[in-house]
């Protein structure tokens, strides 16, 4: 078994050893109100590692990765991207550090008002301004086929199921390019086959791309499938950490009735 | 009644609340909570303005949305804002001809509708219109994006959303408010002219030599800039509505009703004080 404190790596002794993570999260807290969500939460990722944070409804992953991409703020502790502190950054300052990542939300987040091209050319029009719209439309057709969608690059968002938003979404994730990929539930409120058709998605990117990804998700199959390390988060920390081996191996109670589902 | 029950019946009546009491402090509470979020919405209000001020300043310039905005908030309101305009030209027209008979002064009538109408009704009126058209669709186009988290999706992408959709909007409505007042006037005194050339011969020729005689660019020039002030409250007020929505479809309503109904308010409010203002700077 391999719980938190035993595998996860404070990010001063990564640096010590010459190979910082691309994110440290470091004694994260973060309340809403009079509710904490997060109390403490170390976590790491390396360049080409998949995290996948696991944790019942509530318990702050979602609210992990809008710390991570900078949405919003912690209480305490510190957010090292790539090696850069983004405690403190103004919004303007973040855009640099959030140009090396790609975030795909929970219900994709799609601009309704833009077609499934101009979404997925949205990024390159603001910051490939150098790309004439010829060598634009290509790339957006290219990204498009990266996730398996091709002819549909004229239709709007609500006329898409929502499997194919997923991978608009991912696709205009993927637009700039990122080191670092972040996944609110890719599987969520989708079939079994579709939930599979991303999953294999997400592997086959992780190979070709060797990005840094945290996935987020309820889904133990998919977590299994695509993740090289899980964090199973429980009242605002992390109750284990490590493979999924390791987490069946667990005598804790919760992470026994957590993998029964 | 035995002396154990008088004492209880007492003891009750001294633990129980004071009803006249109650009324008071509870109203006293409302009070402290309306005054304290009355405080929070203007401070919450300028902490967005300083934001929306600094983004717009900086570059990257959003030059392909503001366009975009400009043709939203000024070609597509031009209809109603022509149509208002008219009609504020007509009333006008037919009130002062009835007015100025019962005083023996016709002759007065270009005069009075072209300082009626561009002084004080084609601004207001002009203002108004945008606030029920630009504003609603602002507030509602934002918090519609906040809720559905497209807003964060933009600023996820290493966009600003300060920059790219509230400085864009607010921009907008500061430079197209002028022009539309200023054909909201146009229309006002043409139909206005039409009016009372439909009951008594008046070539335009006439009426605009009336009306204007006299006149200076001072006139004219401040009440129909001071609409500049309009355009940033209308702007601001429903930007900072949509951006802050809370709450799903009923957020999003809401949002769009207090863009209308908050802008509209503060636009007449401004107004007595821009009109004291012009008064004062240009007699």
């Amino acid at each position: 078994m391999a719980t938190a404190q035993s595998t996860s790596i404070l990010p001063e002794e990564l640096e010590e050893s010459g190979r910082e993570p691309v994110v440290a999260v470091q004694d994260i807290h973060k309340s809403f109100g009079a509710h904490k969500v997060l109390n403490g939460i170390n976590l790491t990722v390396n360049r080409g590692e998949t995290l996948a944070v696991l944790g019942r409804s509530g318990t702050g992953k979602s609210v992990l990765l809008r710390l991570i991409v900078g949405l919003d703020k912690p209480d305490s502790g510190s957010i090292r991207i790539c090696g850069e502190d983004i405690a403190g950054l103004t919004i303007d300052q973040l855009g640099g550090i959030r140009k090396k990542m790609g975030f795909l939300f929970q219900h994709a987040a799609l601009y309704d008002s833009l077609s499934v091209a101009d979404n997925v050319a949205f990024p390159l029009l603001h910051h490939n301004k150098a790309l004439s719209k010829s060598e634009r439309a290509d790339r957006v057709s290219q990204l498009l086929l990266e996730v398996g969608l091709d002819g549909n690059l004229d239709r709007m968002p609500s006329d898409i199921s929502g499997g194919m938003q997923k991978r608009v979404g991912l696709a205009r994730a993927l637009a700039l390019k990122p080191e670092i990929l972040l996944l609110d539930e890719p599987t969520a409120g989708l079939d079994p086959i579709s939930s599979r058709e991303i999953d294999e998605l997400i592997l086959k990117l992780q190979k070709e791309r060797q990005m840094a990804s945290i996935v987020v998700t309820h889904d133990l199959f998919s977590a299994k499938i695509i993740s090289n390390r899980l964090a199973l988060l429980d009242q605002g920390n992390v109750l284990i950490e490590g493979s999924f081996e390791d987490l069946e191996r667990s005598d804790i109670a919760f992470v026994k009735e957590f993998l029964k589902q | 009644m035995s002396d154990t029950a008088v004492t209880a019946v007492a003891a009750n009546r001294r633990n129980a609340p004071d009803r006249r009491v109650m009324p008071i402090a509870a109203i006293s509470t409302s009070a402290i909570a309306f005054i304290g979020d009355f405080f929070e919405w203007f401070g919450n209000l300028g902490i967005f303005f300083w934001r929306v001020l600094r983004a717009g300043l900086t570059p990257p310039y959003e030059c392909r949305e503001l366009i975009r905005q400009l043709d939203e908030v000024g070609s597509k309101s031009l209809p109603l804002v022509a149509l208002a305009g008219s009609a504020i030209g007509v009333v006008i027209s037919l009130e002062a001809r009835y007015s100025l008979s019962r005083f023996g002064a016709k002759s007065m009538f270009p005069a009075t509708l072209v300082y009626s109408v561009i002084q004080v009704m084609g601004p207001i009126i002009t203002g108004l219109v945008v606030s029920g058209r630009v504003g609603a669709g602002i507030g509602a186009e934002l918090a519609s994006m906040k809720v559905t988290e497209q807003i964060d999706a933009i600023e996820a992408s290493a966009i600003n959303p300060y920059r790219l959709l509230a400085a864009t909007r607010i921009l907008a409505c500061i430079l197209m408010l002028p022009l539309l007042t200023i054909a909201a006037d146009a229309c006002g005194l043409l139909t206005g002219w039409f009016a009372q050339a439909l009951v008594e011969p008046l070539s335009f020729h006439q009426f605009v030599e009336s009306g204007f005689k006299g006149a200076t660019l001072n006139a004219f020039l401040p009440p129909t800039l001071k609409t500049m002030v309009y355009g940033f409250i209308i702007g601001l007020i429903a930007c900072f509505q949509g951006m802050r929505t809370r709450g799903g479809a009923e957020g999003v309503g809401r949002a769009a009703t207090n863009s209308v109904v908050l802008g509209s308010l503060f636009l007449m409010l401004a107004d007595v004080v821009l009109v004291k203002f012009i008064l004062v700077v240009f007699p």
